[in-house]
């Protein structure tokens, strides 16, 4: 392996009260892949700002190509070769490829400097072909899907002459084959020398493309490991601090029927029926890619998107739900995917969150006793281990893994019959992943019939008694027995054609 | 009390404070009966509004319903002889269905509130000037309603009575905002209506209501301010009074965006609105500043209250940074 040309030393940064980074060493080579692991808060992100000169640390150096700098600004940042693929992707819909490659840099032509097209799409098509994408220079953004974009990112920094590229949680939104594409396109940039820090939760994707591994924890450089050390189990234990249990808890009780549905039609798939049991004491994981219209199904099941025909069954009796309302007054309850969008109202306190469903159970006529409410949130926040100061913290304050804990919470204070969890851990660090998932397995201890909507591999097989696979509009297959419970399996029922599919009926 | 509504309150005794010793009528009996009859009949519409931004809409519309309910009102009464306890609920009724109309357009047709409402404030001024074929119209000698009038323009113990009425309609509304299931519904629907509606609130309800209760309180105002005025061109009558509205809430603290305010200091925008249109006349600033004036007040009130919370935004942000990292390892799952 070559020189590495960035090297940082003794990086602090403290903001007030708060120490983010001390003392963290990191350097890069051309071409290495380095995967950067930590729970939130560990400082990564404060980490990866020093080196886009957004922050300037307290303390330490940065030496690129063997000039040292005390901190960085963002030209220099940019002149050293330094890019970024973030988390939100920062495109600009309306326009096409090209364009949002070359923004702010678009060449220009010698007579009234107007943007010389023709220039722009060549000098694009080259960076394209390189990444073998799909697209062209010519397509509108608009209708490229999120891995798409993600290329257009990595098209832009290429267009730099990015000799480091930083991927923030790169995958957090992509289906596997779409993942498996990133790595295949990260495995190329790094035979053309250019060096990646592969910044993620999902610990596979660490092993399937790193060269080394650098964890943070609380601020300082919890420890390294070199490519042939790069196991789960000492991945989680540098994160932690501990060992993690094994993920999955077998159930404690008999299973008996739950909800029950037949011939749903959604939105999305209005040609296509799905049928599916969710039994009352297990965790049914329901699988497959984005866009397979698993969060369509969720959106129908609890009254968002009422379904276009179908039928619902609670207990042996036939429900109707048209509004989220009727779905919780029988019981059905949703944990959406987008917490902060759907779940939770950001600026008000934990108590008035964890109410909101049931605020008339907590009022005395027409008017809110915010005794009962406080009592409530209070047991809630005890039941839950929910880290917050106190009942009137706005959740907002709150780190992602107990905001989910609040939006539990609100449906946990009632009584759930059905509860449906699209991606519950999505961007959660693992101490309250595996807390979640202890909570999930406690519902269906005590009767509840849990529908578990993962892009998570590793969530969908270590915590799932059942796992039903989605594929465009369709259950493709339920694999009911854990030793069936492989990745190889799940992904098939999951690319499966249609023919493949009436080839291969659900197994219930 | 919120914090907020203490700077508005200390603001207004600043303000009244500097007019009374550069001026001492501000404090006589008579103008301070003026400034309060005033304030009672801005303030009731006021709140209204306020419950419709709170809600992330806008209702341009009340200061045409004036024109329209007041023509109707005064028409009825005067030249068809009905009686006033038939056509007090008459006028009350159409603010309640222009409301219903608004509400229904921006919740089942998805309309913008900014253009439903603004199109309400064409119609119904061209329909009040087309129903009265632009004439002024007035009580004139008429009678019969001497009861109503009392009620509407008269005074107890020296106390208007728009005043009174006020603040029975700021103490029941400040009840329902800031206590009942419906205010926290309007509040978490006009934070975010995505998750209020995920949590089974009636969302589209609730923001309808909210335009009802606009429209309603609209009409009573058109009551009030027909004796006030006693009689209405309709060309002219009410017109911006919308926007003295939308300027008490705004400046008491309700945010566009939805989701903040309280009846408290939509009041106290109302007083200080009023106090500020006093100081002008008082101080001989000329009339035709008055509303360069009240702009600039605003938007330095505005201005002021927003840097305090971006304060408080990063306060926060630092809290929840230290409570992210000096948060204890989790005890063994």
């Amino acid at each position: 392996m070559s020189e590495p040309f960035l090297q940082l030393s003794g990086i602090g940064k403290t903001y007030p009260g708060v120490t983010a980074l001390a003392d963290v060493d990191l350097a890069v080579a051309p071409g290495e892949v380095v995967g950067l692991i930590g729970e939130n808060g560990a400082g990564k992100s404060t980490l990866m700002k020093i080196l886009g000169g957004v922050v300037a640390p307290d303390s330490g150096r940065i030496v690129i190509d063997g000039q040292t700098h005390d901190a960085l600004t963002v030209p220099q940042s940019l002149a050293a070769g330094i890019a970024f693929v973030h988390q939100e992707l920062n495109l600009f819909e309306n326009l096409d490829v090209a364009a949002n490659v070359f923004i702010g840099r678009e060449p220009r032509s010698p007579f009234l400097k107007l943007i010389d097209q023709r220039r722009l799409h060549a000098a694009v098509r080259p960076l394209l072909e390189r990444l073998k994408v799909d697209f062209t220079a010519e397509t509108q953004v608009a209708t490229l899907s999120i891995a798409q974009r993600q290329m257009v990112e990595i098209a832009k920094a290429l267009s730099l002459d990015a000799r480091l590229i930083i991927m923030d949680e790169p995958t957090s939104s992509l289906t596997v084959s779409e993942t498996e594409r990133l790595l295949g396109v990260i495995a190329e940039l790094k035979a053309q020398g250019v060096a990646v820090i592969y910044i993620t939760h999902r610990l596979n994707e660490v092993k399937a493309c790193a060269d080394r591994v650098v964890c943070l924890r609380d601020g300082v450089l919890a420890g390294k490991l070199a490519k042939a050390e790069i196991e789960h189990a000492a991945m989680i234990r540098l994160m932690i601090g501990r060992d993690l249990k094994a993920l999955y808890t077998p159930p404690g009780r008999a299973t008996s029927p739950g909800l029950e549905v037949s011939g749903l039609r959604t939105i999305l798939f209005p040609d296509r029926a799905v049928d599916l049991e969710v039994r009352r004491g297990e965790i049914l994981g329901l699988a497959g890619l984005i866009g397979s219209g698993r969060t369509e199904l969720a959106r129908a099941l609890f009254g968002i998107d009422p379904p276009l025909a179908g039928s619902i069954r609670l207990d042996g009796k036939a429900i109707t739900v048209n509004a989220p309302r009727q779905a919780i007054a029988q019981g059905i309850y949703l944990v959406p995917e987008d917490r902060k969008r759907s779940g939770l109202v950001l600026e008000f306190p934990v108590r008035v969150n964890v109410t909101l469903a049931d605020v008339l159970g907590h009022a005395r006529g027409w008017l809110i006793s915010a005794s009962r409410e406080t009592t409530t949130a209070e047991r809630q926040k005890q039941r839950l281990n929910i880290r917050a100061p106190s009942v009137e913290t706005e959740v907002i304050t709150l780190s992602g893994g107990n905001q989910q804990k609040v939006v539990l919470a609100k449906w946990l204070a009632m009584e759930p019959a059905v509860v449906i969890f699209d991606e519950p851990t999505r961007g959660i660090d693992v101490g309250a992943k595996s807390e979640i998932y202890a909570i999930l397995r406690q519902l269906a201890d005590a009767g509840v019939a849990i529908l578990m909507i993962s892009s998570d591999m590793e969530e969908v097989i270590g915590v799932s008694d059942r796992i039903a696979v989605m594929h465009e509009g369709r259950i493709s297959g339920i694999l009911s027995s854990r030793d069936s419970f492989t990745e190889t399996n799940v992904l098939e029922l999951a690319v499966n054609s249609p023919a493949q599919a009436a080839a291969q009926p659900a197994a219930a | 009390m919120q914090k907020k509504d203490l700077g508005l309150f200390v603001l207004i005794l600043v303000v009244g404070a500097i007019t009374a010793f550069l001026n001492p009528v501000f404090l006589s009996p008579v103008n301070l009966g003026n400034m309060a009859n005033l304030v009672g009949l801005f303030g009731i519409f006021a709140i209204g509004i306020g419950v419709v931004i709170i809600t992330g809409g806008i209702d341009l519309s009340v200061g045409s319903m004036f024109a329209l309910i007041g023509v109707i009102f005064i028409d009825l009464m005067t030249n068809h002889g009905m009686a006033w306890q038939l056509v007090l609920p008459v006028a009350i009724g159409l603010g309640i269905c222009f409301g219903v109309i608004h509400g229904v357009l921006v919740t089942r047709f998805n309309m913008q509130p900014f253009v439903v409402t603004l199109c309400g404030l064409l119609i119904y001024r061209g329909a009040a000037r087309y129903y009265m074929n632009d004439a002024t119209i007035g009580f004139g000698y008429a009678g019969g309603f001497e009861t109503l009038e009392w009620l509407a323009a008269g005074r107890s113990f020296g106390v208007p009575h728009t005043f009174i009425a006020f603040v029975i309609v700021a103490i029941v509304m400040g009840i329902v905002l800031h206590r009942s299931v419906f205010g926290r519904y309007l509040f978490a629907v006009g934070k975010n209506e995505e998750a209020a509606r995920y949590s089974g609130i009636p969302t589209n309800l609730v923001i309808a209501a909210a335009y009802v209760i606009s429209g309603a309180l609209a009409g009573l105002s058109a009551v009030f301010l027909a004796f006030y005025t006693f009689s209405i061109q309709p060309s002219a009558h009410g017109s911006f009074y919308e926007l003295y509205g939308i300027a008490a809430a705004v400046l008491g603290g309700c945010s566009l965006r939805g989701g903040e305010g309280s009846i408290m200091g939509i009041a106290l925008g109302t007083v200080l609105l009023q106090v500020l249109q006093n100081l002008v006349n008082l101080l001989g600033i000329p009339t035709s500043l008055n509303f360069a004036v009240m702009g600039t007040v605003i938007l330095l009130g505005v201005l002021t209250d927003q840097q305090l919370q971006r304060r408080r935004a990063r306060l926060l942000a630092v809290k929840a940074h230290q409570a992210k990292t000096a948060r204890p390892q989790p005890a063994g799952a």
